[in-house]
């Protein structure tokens, strides 16, 4: 049609070589053909279209990629979609049941915990490793559980109220 | 009965964001999250030189790359008119560099493959040859008489000067300081900055060939601004072309500007017929993204010894980088910078400014500020802290003397700007009575004592918000107004679209609580639509503070269009003279029979169903508003510190923040905004750091150099309001978004200097780290921090 | 930020996790916790031809304080299984001081102790505590195992003394003479910010006189910095203002900052001095507390 289509290349004539791995994610177990050099980030993005884990930095920094593996927060960017083989993680997906939010989501809607949104998939995830560790923290310790999750927006005060909402809504409901 | 405001979400209520819903859910829809069929990805190369002649770019070993589809470069620009884009300052960028490279981080070529991995693969397979340049540091540098000139590419560009500028009245300053008693002086760099925010730039550019429309999905603070100019340097027609900003991941002027990236991502999807999307890594957006700062100030104050300020002369010298880009409307070069001393009584100033090229980044006016607002005020409040020195006054008492009085608006400033509201000495006794100034300096007497090193520090400002009125704001000739269209629905539910951008302000939130105002329909009944060029009315954005001065009085101002057709409706339904209805929230009733009335609701039913004889059906409006004013909110700040004397680290032991921007249409996203600024006035104050070194190497490239502070430094803030309506906005309000990150900084800069100037330190400039802040204390000197840095081995 | 290719092997057991280092030839990487190495894959810093997998080799995560004293910690423990241990305040309240400044709080549930000692970066936290500790790493590679002092171990910036096909299994710290006391501190300007300066003091004490003393750098200079000798004038002393000035005078001196951004050389020696001070001084008013 025109020259311009000269520029463009052939599509690739090999294909990858892949490996077949299987995650719990959020409950219910995938299957998916990952190249080893998939970050785990982009597996849940792209591979799985969960696209609430984000990606902030390259660097590891800013946690907005944070999910839980095995019950503990991680960053997501930081590991490899194959080191995740057989094991079980949960994403921001899967705080909230179709009826009803989690607290946690709760409190950061009720004292205004979010601005832009992109930390915030990351900051509850923190959040909901540290109340499971520490169903009663102080602000302190707050703080201290989301230090590596940054947030550009917000100046944190808000985020910090938004968790010790939930962790006063969670020890209500236990009891 | 007429509705509780506060119960349908109206002005005042702290109503929860609507936007919340899809962000805690994981669903909201930034770019990066959408995907098109058969979706390309592009990975830019970048120049790792900060000065260089290109020789030569072989491609060959990235097209041998499986997956690969097209490696574009300069020169495939250059063929089709595209090798350069103007600025929104008059200035060119180059897209992908021809000739020379002139930052380190400028695009070289760009990789579209199958997937970003590849992409990034092919990358590294380009080969560049360069010639390395003398490189360009800062302004001292390019100023000097035998230094090489940066834009060789322009004609009658003789050496690397920008600008010059002047503003003021040069002989009244004169005179002022032949009569001063006392002269003082200040001189500091304020440094570059990066917005940075958590989300990267990027774009996915969809050409379809069939029906000639191009689409494209890209991190905008300013989508109709962005379609007028790929119109101008597209050459494609605007009905053609299609802007949508999703969800953006914050902004802070970094937003605004037009990037290379998007245009390259255009042609690539020309070229390719195929959706391109190009996500920016992090480092790409710290190292050729729009910046903030990076001005030289210096400046004298001619002052009576009773403390009464006498006149001002300053002195700007800027660093644009390589291309004068500043994305600002108004037709002053250096931006609002005479804007500095608005809320002081100043009879007299003068205000000259230069700009440089440098190899660096272009940009300069983004991050969180209304266009070099944020350097004025710093300025201006590190002026005065030393003025009350030098004077042996009281910070508080020397600011009181010299503040505006309530009764004196509207006040015109010695550089021309009408302030017309404000109760600045009201805001000073909140902020002093919060922070306990009356016990502070015996506090600090008894800590010194005990070896400890306390201090207080002050800032107190009035900024310009709001850009603008269309005599003197535009962008490429387009007048600086905002819109907004309002649709109600036959059951009396709406939905608005404004010209504005949320990038999480909340607009979503805020925008129907001012029609539930105007209207008494509940919030909850309205959907709020921005960021589509295909749908959106004409805007031009939000930055600058600019949402509520100007597209929020816009949805006011519709909102009151919609009712005024709804009283004739309701005069219709209510068989009475139009001058017989009045209105409560949510009601037109009969003036003699307050029973008798019809809802909003009813007159949207008979807008469809029951219109009087000759109405136009509907219920539908839109109103583009230009500002008769800026609007001049009020900061008072107070910060107290402890630096430690051993290691020059400080802490911050309490911030209280005194804001007044007139009426709060939300005061929970009000309060946000003010602690978010706050915490980025600390972030500059303490931390963020991007600056260069002898050969233009930028350090700050990534998190791991640049910090940014965690919610562990931040420290808690205390917000106190005052309010005053602003008189000519049709809700009273005023800006926020920036009033903490403009007015902060020097809040913690005059604290830390207070707290050594024992020692004879009258300025460290920022980032205060610990090193600078020991520095000051052993030397008793000024600490400059003026680029490039030197790295011994 | 994306990897370049590489292979990927997940071996179950150390034996094989060796034979595979062994056949690569010395163009495989381990990956443990990764927080360092994946980072420098993304931006294409490290580009290795194959990547050994050892997180899924079991019985590699474990602190062990045994009765002597002497702590063990496995190859895959990570950072956060010593920031909450109940055991490291008492048994090495060095490493106890140091595991909440390592990095953040999300880097740490993953990181590892040892793979962070193995990185050998000259501002890395463990490698100081380790030195000043006196530790030593457990190698394995196919002729079995042996011992390398952290000292000989950190052999410059980012380089370890690991043949290419031994994994660095353990990480011991010995058995002290009498109580394990000390600190660390870290002149960082946020969470996760590279040490400006950071010191590792360790006193063995009886009683109240100093019976081993190590001491260790990061930040300051090409590697880390093992300051043993400077503070090797306190043993057999009594903590006192006097010696303990002596001590951090010695102890910057050994310091070799070089002046950039975060300091000149002069100012990063001076906070090495405070912070030799501050742990020394604290050290000898609770040992004064407990005499």
């Amino acid at each position: 049609m025109s020259s311009l289509y000269d520029e463009v290349a052939p599509a690739p004539a090999e294909g990858v070589p892949t490996r077949r791995i299987t995650v719990t994610v959020n409950g219910e177990p995938r299957t998916i053909d990952v190249e080893p050099r998939l970050l785990l980030a982009h597996m849940l993005r792209q591979g799985l279209k969960l696209t609430g884990t984000h990606s902030g930095c390259d660097t590891s920094n800013c946690g907005a990629c944070t999910i839980l593996f095995e019950g503990r927060p991680i960053k997501s960017c930081t590991m490899l979609a194959v080191q995740a083989d057989g094991h079980s993680i949960e994403t921001v997906e899967g705080l909230a049941t179709s009826s009803e939010l989690h607290p946690i989501q709760e409190g950061f809607k009720e004292e205004h915990g979010l601005h832009c949104g992109f930390c915030t998939p990351g900051m509850m995830m923190a959040s909901k490793a540290l109340l499971e560790k520490n169903p009663n923290p102080t602000e302190d310790e707050v703080r201290w559980a989301l230090s590596g999750n940054l947030c550009r927006c917000t100046g944190y005060q808000n985020i910090v109220k938004s968790v010790l909402w939930a962790a006063e809504k969670m020890r209500a409901e236990s009891n | 009965m007429a509705l509780d405001e506060i119960k349908i979400g109206g002005m005042g209520a702290r109503r929860r964001r609507v936007e919340d819903n899809r962000f805690i859910r994981g669903k909201g829809n930034y770019v990066d999250d959408i995907v098109l069929q058969g979706m390309l990805h592009m990975e830019i190369l970048r120049s790792p030189m900060a000065h260089a002649r290109i020789k030569s770019i072989d491609v060959s070993k990235a097209y041998e790359i499986p997956g690969v589809r097209l490696v574009l470069t300069g020169e495939m620009m250059a063929a089709r008119n595209l090798a350069w884009m103007p600025t929104l300052s008059y200035d060119t960028q180059a897209v992908l560099a021809t000739d020379k490279v002139r930052f380190q981080g400028q695009e070289v070529a760009a990789v579209i493959a199958d997937d970003p991995y590849i992409a990034k693969d092919a990358c590294q397979a380009i080969v560049v040859e360069y010639e390395a340049l003398p490189v360009i540091v800062n302004p001292l540098q390019a100023m000097a008489s035998d230094a090489t000139v940066i834009r060789d590419d322009k004609e009658n560009q003789p050496g690397n000067k920008v600008f010059d500028w002047e503003i003021g009245d040069r002989e009244a300053t004169d005179k002022a300081f032949a009569e001063a008693d006392v002269i003082s002086k200040m001189e500091l760099h304020y440094p570059r900055s990066h917005p940075s925010p958590m989300e990267t730039c990027g774009s996915i550019a969809d050409f379809n060939r069939a029906t000639g429309k191009l689409t494209v999905y890209m991190t905008s603070q300013a989508p109709h601004i962005v379609r007028a100019a790929v119109a101008m340097v597209a050459e494609l027609p605007e009905h053609m072309i299609r802007i949508v900003s999703p969800d953006l991941g914050g902004g802070f002027g970094n937003k605004v500007p037009i990037y290379p990236g998007y245009v390259i991502s255009i042609l690539a999807s020309i070229l390719t017929e195929r959706p391109v999307k190009w996500i920016e890594d992090k480092t790409g957006n710290l190292i050729s993204t729009g910046f903030g700062r990076d001005v030289y100030l210096k400046g004298e104050m001619a002052l009576r010894k009773d403390g009464k300020i006498l006149g001002m002369r300053m002195n700007t010298i800027s660093d644009h980088g390589a291309f004068y880009a500043d994305a600002q409307p108004s037709k002053f070069k250096i931006g609002l910078m005479h804007s500095t001393f608005a809320c002081y009584d100043l009879p007299a100033a003068h205000l000259t400014s230069t700009g440089y090229y440098t190899n660096k980044a272009p940009g300069g006016v983004a991050y969180r500020c209304s266009f070099r607002v944020t350097e004025a005020m710093f300025f201006q409040e590190r002026m005065i802290h030393a003025a009350a020195d030098d004077l042996g006054m009281d910070q508080a008492e020397f600011r009181r003397m010299n503040l505006v009085k309530d009764d004196m608006f509207p006040y015109r400033t010695a550089f021309g700007f009408l302030t017309d509201s404000g109760q600045y000495e009201k805001c000073l006794n909140v902020g002093m009575e919060a922070i306990g100034y009356s016990t502070f300096k015996q506090e600090q007497e008894e800590a010194r004592k005990r070896g400890k090193l306390l201090g207080i520090g002050i800032s107190t400002m009035t900024e310009p918000l709001g850009a603008g009125n269309s005599r003197e704001y535009d962008i490429l000739g387009i007048k600086m107004f905002d819109s907004a269209e309002l649709r109600v629905h036959m059951t009396g539910k709406a939905i608005l679209r404004t010209g504005a951008m949320n990038q999480g302000q909340g607009h979503q939130t805020t925008w129907a609580q001012i029609v539930a105002h105007e209207l008494g329909i509940p919030a909850d009944d309205i959907t709020v639509e921005e960021g589509d060029t295909d749908t959106a009315p004409f805007g031009m954005g939000t930055y600058a503070s600019r949402s509520t001065p100007v597209a929020g009085a816009a949805v006011a101002m519709v909102s009151r269009k919609i009712r005024a057709k709804a009283r004739k409706i309701a005069a219709h339904l209510l068989e009475v003279s139009e001058e017989d209805i009045e209105w409560e929230l949510g009601r037109f009733y009969v003036r003699s029979n307050k029973e008798r009335g019809v809802t909003i609701q009813d007159c949207a039913l008979a807008a469809y169903s029951n219109m009087p004889d000759g109405m136009e059906p509907g219920l539908e409006n839109n109103a583009y508003y230009d500002p008769p004013n800026l609007t001049w909110p009020f900061a008072a700040y107070f910060v107290k510190v402890e630096v430690d004397a051993e290691t020059g680290v400080w802490d911050v032991l309490n911030v209280v923040a005194v804001d007044d921007c007139g009426v709060r249409i939300n005061p929970m996203i009000v309060e946000g905004q003010i602690m978010g600024g706050l915490t980025e006035a600390y972030a500059m104050a303490s931390m963020q750091y991007i600056t260069f070194d002898e050969e233009g190497n930028c350090i700050g490239s990534n998190y791991m150099d640049y910090l940014l502070p965690t919610a562990w430094e931040t420290p808690g803030f205390e917000l106190h309001e005052v309010v005053t309506p602003c008189p000519h906005h049709p809700i009273g309000a005023k800006g926020i978004g920036e009033c903490a990150t403009v007015a902060g900084p020097a809040a913690f800069v005059n604290a830390v200097v207070n707290a050594v100037s024992h020692t004879g330190v009258r300025n460290i400039d920022m980032p205060m780290m610990p090193n600078r802040v020991y520095e000051a204390l052993t030397t008793g000197k000024d600490v400059s921090g003026m680029p490039p840095v030197r790295i011994s081995e | 930020m994306y990897p370049s290719r590489f292979g990927y092997e997940s071996p179950k057991t150390v034996e094989e996790a060796i034979a595979i280092l062994d056949a690569s030839g010395g163009d495989a990487k381990i990956l443990a916790g990764g927080q360092s190495l994946v980072p420098m894959l993304k931006l294409r810093f490290a580009a290795p031809e194959m990547l050994v997998d050892i997180n899924n080799i079991d019985g590699l995560r474990y602190i062990n304080v045994e009765a002597d004293g002497t702590v063990r910690i496995g190859a895959l423990t990570r950072h956060e299984d010593l920031e909450y241990s109940d055991e490291l305040p008492t048994a090495s309240p060095v490493l106890a001081a140091a595991a909440h400044l390592v990095a953040d709080p999300i880097v740490r549930t993953r990181g590892t102790f040892v793979g962070s000692v193995c990185h050998a970066d000259p501002q890395g936290d463990w490698a100081a505590a380790m030195t000043a500790l006196g530790g030593h790493i457990v190698a394995q590679g196919p002729n079995g195992k042996r011992t390398i002092e952290v000292k000989d171990f950190v052999i410059g910036p980012f380089q370890n003394a690991l043949a290419y096909n031994e994994i660095a299994i353990e990480a011991v710290i010995p058995a002290p003479k009498g109580k394990s006391t000390g600190s660390y501190l870290k002149l960082e300007r946020r969470v996760g910010d590279f040490a400006t300066a950071s010191v590792a003091v360790s006193l063995d004490m009886v009683g109240d006189v100093v019976a081993r003393a190590g001491s260790a750098l990061a930040g300051v200079g090409g590697r880390t910095i093992d300051a043993t000798d400077a503070v090797a004038s306190l043993v057999g002393q009594k903590l006192t203002e006097e010696n303990i000035k002596t001590a951090a005078e010695a102890v910057a001196a050994a310091a070799e900052p070089r002046s950039d951004h975060r300091g000149t050389s002069d100012y990063k020696r001076q906070i090495v001095k405070t912070f030799v001070i501050r742990i020394l001084t604290g050290l000898a008013e609770s040992s004064q507390k407990v005499a």
